[in-house]
């Protein structure tokens, strides 16, 4: 393993590097991949360690992004300090009405009430006038992080925000790493394993799966409040179970059930994505990059069941063995 | 309000006539699902496309009624190539990985639905045999093909629940949904028979697209729409009970219908909050077969 972590701590090194290249565009690309990563590592905890295949993950999102921009003030900036716990306690406190719902059900039930519910909140914010309906609503100003009036960064400068959300990913990385090895993460797989024999072992299986939605829907909240940040807008597409679905799909590519297949899976998805959309390769194809990306999809489900991670894994656990020989 | 009675029976006819087209669909979801163990999210997909291959035949042919054969022929090969080419590897795994091979399968439809029909709205005409109305009162009439819709719904129904309960291969179909292993080995071929319920299944979906493209049009996007709409309908009903589907079907067919009369701005949350409140008090749904 020392290997795979080697190969970790250098991509970890060679993502900070970007904005060196001075290029917008990649420090923007760059950006959006990593508060996927967030969003996906969040699922990952779902469904990776509590065996929850969630469809409607995507609303958590949404509501937060909303929040965000239904707080700010129009035309100045809000605090970043109160202003993102709030969003925080939004989603959870969401996820917490709806997570004592969805978890009477279990299986494939709970793959289409999540999706259900990812919906209705989807149809709340499409059909209704509380943020803009289908056209969505912008946030003009990004909230600022200013202490005594002092400005410790500036979110509008792509950089600054590079930043920002690169130390947020690794925090929500290490946290949910400590939170998978702590007794909770180990209660989760059991129940994902047999809840049955953990009931009997004295586990009563809501308290724990409630916990794991509720946290996994306040870390996706968080991805959600960063998203609105930087594109400044926000619409309903954003809680629609497409937007569940993909990033369900990156979370696979990259492998279930290790945090970095999480990381891994939005890179390669989003790069993928830029290149099948990309005119200079494809020309007028392009427009249809989701033909490429929908057969992608399939191969790697029939190909590469374990995701990328699996190859990476390999890969840090040969080299060793060759070494000792 | 003078004609209000007859306004409201008007919708609740549609509203019939929509759940007994989602109870179409959502057994033949429910019949993948339940004896395969498949979650099909293409499901919609296969709508999508049976209407608009109903809008492209009735454009080439210039008749429903000789595309409907040539239609289903062509839907039930596709859903046996699918099912012999990717589904059959997929039965052991679990349900994530169907739930991603069908989301790609998803992508490529409607790409492919873009790059040959474009991203507009088209109308399908109904066929001349079938466009009067019967008129109800001075002012208002209900349209007969919507009378058709309904009873092709319910005569397809009819001809499941033959098939399922009354015949040999219906047996088949049940054992194998029970032990496969068990029906395997008393020498029947299991393999085809998941191969056909599969295309039969999907078959069904494009039928529920076809009959229902001259009244809803066909549209981007229209299979995701439905499907969700599909998956209400079998969570509230109870996987497995074709009864359940059937009596909720025609319950959210209705509350959307009325809904979006009455309340036309929360007509897109209604049925969920419905589904809500049914989960609350059976979280296994309206009827569980155990």
């Amino acid at each position: 393993m020392r290997i795979g972590r080697f190969i970790l701590v250098l991509g970890a090194v060679c993502v900070a590097l970007v904005p060196l290249t001075g290029a917008t565009f990649y420090v923007q690309l760059v950006s959006k991949i990593m508060i996927l990563a967030i969003f996906a590592m969040s699922l990952d905890l779902l469904v990776g360690s509590a065996g929850l295949v969630s469809l409607g993950h995507a609303a958590f999102f949404g509501v937060a992004g909303y929040g965000i921009a239904l707080l700010s003030p129009k035309y100045q900036a809000a605090s970043l300090w109160w202003t993102l716990p709030a969003v925080l306690i939004v989603s959870a406190a969401l996820a917490l009405i709806v997570g004592l719902l969805v978890l009477r059900t279990s299986g494939v039930y709970f793959i289409m009430v999540t999706l259900a519910f990812g919906q209705m909140l989807y149809y709340l914010f499409h059909d209704t006038k509380l943020g803009g309906g289908s056209d969505g609503i912008y946030l003009y100003v990004r909230p600022e992080p200013s202490i005594a009036g002092y400005r410790l960064f500036d979110l509008e400068k792509p950089v600054h925000f590079f930043y920002f959300v690169f130390v947020i990913m690794l925090g929500v990385y290490f946290l949910l790493k400590r939170i998978l090895v702590s007794p909770f993460g180990h209660v989760l797989a059991g129940l994902r394993v047999n809840e049955q024999r953990m009931r009997s072992l004295g586990f009563p299986p809501i308290p724990y799966k409630l916990g794991a939605f509720v946290l996994a829907a306040t870390l996706t909240g968080l991805a959600g409040y960063l998203s609105a940040c930087q594109f400044g807008f926000v619409n309903p597409e954003m809680l629609s179970w497409h937007y569940s679905a993909t990033v369900l799909m990156m979370l696979i590519l990259g492998g279930v059930a290790r945090l970095h297949g999480a990381i891994l899976g939005a890179f390669a998805y989003v790069l993928l994505q830029e290149l099948l959309a990309s005119q200079a390769l494809f020309g007028a194809i392009a427009k249809h990059w989701q033909l490429g990306m929908g057969v992608l999809i399939v191969l790697s489900v029939l190909l590469l069941p374990n995701g990328l991670a699996s190859l990476f894994d390999q890969l840090s656990r040969v080299r060793p063995t060759q070494t000792s020989q | 309000m003078n004609g209000w009675p007859s306004e409201f029976f008007i919708q609740l006819l549609n509203g019939i006539q929509y759940g007994l087209l989602l109870f179409l669909l959502a057994s033949g979801l429910s019949l993948i699902f339940g004896i395969m163990g498949v979650l099909n999210l293409a499901h919609g997909s296969f709508y999508m496309v049976g209407a608009y291959l109903a809008f492209w035949l009735a454009r080439e042919i210039g008749n429903l009624w000789l595309a409907i054969p040539i239609e289903l022929a062509m839907v039930l090969l596709i859903g046996v190539i699918l099912e012999s080419t990717l589904f059959s590897r997929l039965y052991h795994r679990d349900h994530l990985q169907q739930v991603l091979l069908s989301f790609g399968l998803i992508l490529i439809f409607e790409e492919l639905r873009s790059i040959l029909f474009g991203d507009d709205v088209h109308s399908v005409p109904v066929p001349p045999l079938l466009s009067a109305s019967i008129p109800l009162t001075g002012t208002l009439s209900y349209p007969v093909y919507r009378l058709f819709i309904s009873g092709a719904c319910l005569v397809v129904a009819g001809l499941m629940y033959v098939v399922i309960q009354k015949t040999r291969i219906g047996m088949m179909i049940r054992a194998g949904s029970t032990n496969r292993e068990m029906v395997q080995s008393l020498g029947i071929n299991i393999k085809l028979i998941y191969r056909w319920v599969f295309a039969i299944g999907v078959t069904l979906a494009a039928l529920a697209g076809l009959i229902a493209a001259p009244v809803s049009s066909v549209y981007p996007g229209m299979g995701s729409q439905i499907l969700i709409i599909c998956f209400v309908v079998v969570v509230v009903g109870g996987i497995g009970s074709i009864k359940g589907a059937m009596i909720s079907a025609l319950i959210i067919g209705i509350v959307d219908t009325l809904g979006q009369v009455v309340l036309p701005e929360f007509s897109g949350v209604a049925v969920y909050l419905l589904m809500a409140v049914i989960l609350l008090w059976r979280p296994q749904g309206l009827f569980r077969v155990a």
